[in-house]
């Protein structure tokens, strides 16, 4: 017999009578012993490790920043000493030019690295930052509620509708180009999003049971917040980390591109593109090569959000 | 086999239902599921598939409340949606449905559908999610009458209003226009029965209809039931797991557990004189109001069996007072064991004395339960 | 609902003001001025500059000033342009932009959401699996990088379109513009209304859509597709945000004569009231359409009350 009536053109996605197995004993109330964390965290790495689509992307990744890190130090070549024989050559073995020069007969490839480096350390930075911010200020908004959370949601409100990138050029502009200037100008745009997410989480975690019994246990305040609350948000706030160094690559690379990011002859990605760009007719490889590195690692990081948000909803497939 | 109860031929006609998932489902969700497999339960077939109704053989005659009784995870639930084909993805359903002589389980969706709805209806559990958030009362009643039986829309609307009063909801004009969030929980239920009757259907499935309600309106949906069944003569299959709610609506009751139906008889008979030890065990779970009031609230030890490890022989022995040593090894089916009144028990002997299995826990909860 | 849009505008006009204050904050508080730049000038002339554009009165006055120029919409001379006025500038780059971004905003949302919704009714088939991969490029390929390699490909190799600039009302020069800016957007829109349609459909009410016997097709357009938009729609806010600054790119390497262009040329030539002005409509224009988002996810979602 068949399954579902054929022809049935809405599928049931998601089976909706799953019957429920005996469940494992309940958890105690009071925060979770580390080993129950810990396998949490171990299941969440194995269900992200089954599908073959993360696996991909992580060992790209993976080889990425191992070539950024080695291969500088590895080649024979620097990422700012010209070559004036060696202009614009196309990708090729003799003399160790993987990808070819650049205008300025620098080495490409030993460039491209070093832009990947200042991509993912920007990225992985900035975000740490923002995911800090934003954190901190989501929690204590949703948990404290009242004025407080009101007057706290609303600055993020007003903070949404600012233009953020003519802002930052607008600021670039005018205090000139530094790297910190950009860490400032990005981790102070990207916290909005995980702020908006973590207070959403902490509002309905502060409904559920287990804050209740904890809180007619006795416990309160900071140590609430840190013992109960912050340990439920570690999923939803890693998803949104992995998916914010991926945004925060292609701020900064966009910054660059418009020629308002690092300085020659200090190289990112964007940089690298925006050279590329302008002379790509003749020579396309210098367009290609750093667009390829940028996108893979973009959607390297998208894909492993992805993936780890699905590992962690125990609904989704 | 269990006859129909009555002599024309039965309204709905179901002989051995299974419907089975694949184990995949299971995988990543609990993995703690696989920790409680015990030793010697069937392996392969476990693997494969989770069967979560087995072998189920029911019949319903026009105008009659069968109730089917069971805890969470008995495969009630299950049964009622794999009548009409709404069971999730993945699932394979073995066996036959037949209503009216028509075979449903093979139909194909565009068929299917007007059956479900016209013929056969279902109502479920929360009347808050049952309801589209997002359209209005009117339209979610009408457009079943407009694509079952093509009445217009004004017309629709009328006979829409019609059965908003018939379920006892006053000013039915003003609901009509209304969203579901801003009824009330009983009014919501109240609407997704009058949706579910108003093409006239007649079977209606009810799926725990009323415990997502508070006492009061439970009392009133169950008393609606009843009226409905008076004047429209709809034949009602009852799924809950509140033996209560049973006692009061019940013609007859089919009580299930773990994927089987483990006793069947009409309602009077089930409660004078339960033949199943589950069935007497989940009556004595109901603390009773006259006598002096027991130590401790009565259960029933255990859990009821993962179905990815289910045991051999009776499902129930684990957690049968009355387990004699061929209830481990051999399932029983369902035979008679009065007129009209079968169970699916090797133990033979009246129920209420202890049993051979008194020393074990139970005996403890019977002990607990009794009247000194 | 018009208490509601009323409540709104009035609370955007201290965001508004913030915007405008922290533009004008920035504005003077540029290390050496407006004219640090290469030329010496005269200091008479150099005074009759500032004298013209009161940057000899004190702070607080130009302020007073400044926001007084901006409630009647004035955003003042350009720095680079000396006879013409940032207001001017902006009308002339304002429909090369409408053009550009209603043309990307409609693109990403119909081809988007029919992708979208495809998918997640193919789900589990490769018609879900390629399409979304394909999303997921989409979204990691940053515009900048986009718009050269379509014009590599579709103008220099191939020759089919036009490499850039603006004739108005040739339809072959908006193509490869249109669609370097909405092709990320196609992604994001195809993803998210695949998730959503997925969630919605997996609802109990679509459950009790079939339990009532309804047509396939009715059940998605009637049932489904409403509660499906809702997120779409609350994304639309960060779209058009989006959007407004994929345009500045997009128009730097097309070679538009639209706002984002003028922006990197203010930004280069250190133009700053053409610079800050258009900040402010930028800020102005993403303010009015998170209002208007919201108001739609109102107008579909009946259990959104307006207070």
């Amino acid at each position: 017999m068949s399954a579902r009536p054929a022809g049935e053109r809405i599928p049931m996605s998601v089976p909706l009578q799953r019957p429920a197995a005996p469940e494992p004993p309940a958890a105690s109330p009071s925060s979770a012993p580390p080993a129950r964390a810990g396998a949490f965290w171990r299941l969440t790495l194995r269900r992200l490790a089954a599908q073959p689509t993360t696996r991909v992307a992580a060992a790209l990744l993976a080889m990425i920043v191992i070539g950024c890190l080695v291969i500088p130090w590895l080649s024979p070549y620097d990422y700012y000493t010209p070559h004036f024989d060696l202009l614009s050559r196309g990708p090729m073995l003799a003399g160790a030019h993987l990808f070819g020069t650049d205008p300025l007969g620098r080495d490409l490839l030993v460039r491209v690295m070093w832009g990947c480096r200042i991509s993912l350390a920007v990225g992985v930075a900035a975000s740490l930052v923002s995911v800090l911010i934003g954190v901190a200020w989501g929690a204590i908004a949703g948990y404290v509620g009242g004025w407080l959370d009101s007057t706290m949601m609303r600055a993020v409100d007003v903070l949404y509708s600012v233009p953020f990138v003519p802002f930052v050029i607008v600021l670039t502009v005018l205090f000139g180009r530094s790297l910190w200037l950009l860490f400032v100008a990005i981790g102070a745009v990207s916290w909005l999003d995980i702020a908006r997410i973590v207070r959403g989480q902490t509002l309905s975690l502060k409904q559920r049971e287990f804050i209740e019994a904890a809180r007619v246990a006795g416990v309160r305040g900071v140590d609430m917040i840190s013992r109960h609350i912050v340990p439920n948000l570690l999923g939803i706030v890693a998803v949104y980390a992995t998916l914010t160094i991926p945004a925060v690559i292609l701020f900064e690379a966009l910054l660059s591109f418009l020629g308002l990011g690092v300085q020659s002859p200090m190289a990112s990605l964007g940089s690298l593109v925006a050279d590329g760009a302008s002379d790509m007719q003749a020579h396309p490889h210098l367009l290609i090569v750093p667009a390829a590195l940028l996108s893979l690692i973009i959607y390297c990081f998208n894909y492993l959000g992805d993936g780890l948000r699905d590992a962690l909803d125990p609904r989704s497939r | 086999m269990p006859d129909p109860s009555a002599a024309p031929e039965p309204l709905l006609q179901i002989r051995a239902l299974t419907v089975s998932y694949p184990a995949g489902a299971h995988a990543g969700a609990l993995p703690a599921a696989r920790a409680t497999a015990r030793p010697g339960a069937r392996p392969a077939r476990a693997e494969a598939h989770l069967e979560v109704v087995r072998g189920v053989d029911l019949d319903l005659a026009a105008g009659e409340i069968l109730g089917i009784a069971g805890e969470s995870g008995s495969g009630k639930t299950q049964l009622l949606l794999a009548i009409l084909g709404l069971c999730g993805a993945g699932a394979r359903l073995r066996g036959s449905v037949r209503y009216r002589g028509e075979e449903l389980l093979a139909l194909p969706a565009a068929q299917l559908n007007r059956t479900r709805g016209a013929r056969i209806a279902m109502v479920f559990q929360d009347p808050a999610t049952a309801l589209n958030p997002y359209l209005t009362i009117g339209r979610q009643l009408t457009e079943v009458l407009r694509v079952h039986r093509g009445v217009g829309a004004r017309a629709a609307e009328r006979r829409a209003g019609a059965m908003l009063e018939a379920v006892h909801i006053a000013d039915a004009a003003r609901h009509l226009r209304q969203y579901p969030h801003e009824l009330s929980g009983g009014m919501r239920q109240r609407v997704t029965l009058a949706m579910a009757l108003i093409a006239e259907p007649q079977v209606l499935l009810a799926d725990e209809p009323t415990t997502s309600l508070d006492v009061t309106v439970q009392s009133q949906i169950l008393a609606l039931l009843r009226e409905l069944r008076e004047r429209t003569r709809v034949a009602i299959v009852l799924v809950t797991h509140d033996m209560g709610v049973i006692a009061e609506l019940a013609d007859r009751v089919a009580v299930m557990y773990a994927g089987t139906l483990i006793e069947q008889a009409p309602v009077e008979a089930l409660f004078a004189g339960p033949r199943h030890p589950y069935s007497e065990a989940l009556q004595r779970c109901v603390p009773r109001l006259d006598g002096p009031p027991p130590q401790r609230l009565a259960s029933i030890p255990g859990q009821p069996p993962d179905p990815a490890a289910l045991p051999p022989g009776c499902a129930f022995a684990p957690r049968c007072a009355y387990r004699l040593e061929v209830c481990e090894r051999s399932a029983p089916t369902l035979v008679q064991a009065a007129p009209r009144h079968w169970k699916a028990c090797h133990y033979d002997e009246p129920l209420g004395r202890p049993g051979p299995a008194a020393s074990t826990a139970a005996a403890a909860t019977l002990a607990a339960g009794e009247v000194p | 609902m018009l208490r509601y849009t009323l409540r709104r505008l009035i609370i955007a006009v201290p965001t508004l003001l913030l915007i405008a204050t922290l533009a004008f904050a920035l504005l003077h508080a540029a290390p050496g001025g407006p004219f640090d730049s290469d030329k010496r000038m005269l200091p008479a002339i150099q005074r009759a500059i500032e004298a013209r554009y009161h940057l000899d009165e004190p702070l607080w006055r130009q302020y007073v000033r400044y926001l007084g120029e901006l409630s009647r919409g004035d955003l003042g001379p350009s720095f680079q342009y000396r006879d013409t006025s940032v207001n001017q500038i902006i009308a002339q780059g304002l429909p090369v932009d409408a053009t550009v971004g209603l043309a990307a905003l409609a693109l990403a949302l119909l081809v988007g959401g029919t992708v979208g919704v495809s998918a997640a009714l193919w789900h589990g088939t490769r018609w879900d699996h390629a399409p979304m991969a394909l999303a997921a490029v989409g979204i990691s390929v940053p515009v900048f990088v986009v718009a050269p390699l379509l014009i590599l490909v579709f103008a220099v190799a191939l020759h089919w379109l036009p490499p850039g600039d603006w004739v108005a009302g040739s339809p072959s020069h908006l193509v490869l513009p249109v669609v370097a800016l909405a092709l990320p957007y196609i992604g994001y829109v195809a993803r998210l209304m695949r998730g959503s349609t997925l969630e919605v459909l997996a609802s109990p009410f679509i459950r009790s859509a079939r339990a009532k016997g309804l047509p396939s097709r009715l059940i998605l357009w009637r049932h489904a597709l409403r509660p499906a938009l809702t997120p779409l729609v609350s994304y639309l806010g960060p779209a058009i945000a989006g959007l407004v600054t994929g345009s500045i790119v997009v128009e730097s390497v097309f070679g538009l004569p639209g706002i984002g262009r003028f922006f990197i040329t203010a930004a280069l030539n250190r133009d700053y009231t053409l610079l800050v002005g258009i900040t402010v409509l930028y800020g102005a224009f993403i303010i009015l359409c998170n209002l208007l988002a919201d108001l739609c996810y109102a107008w579909i979602d009946p259990r959104v009350r307006l207070r």
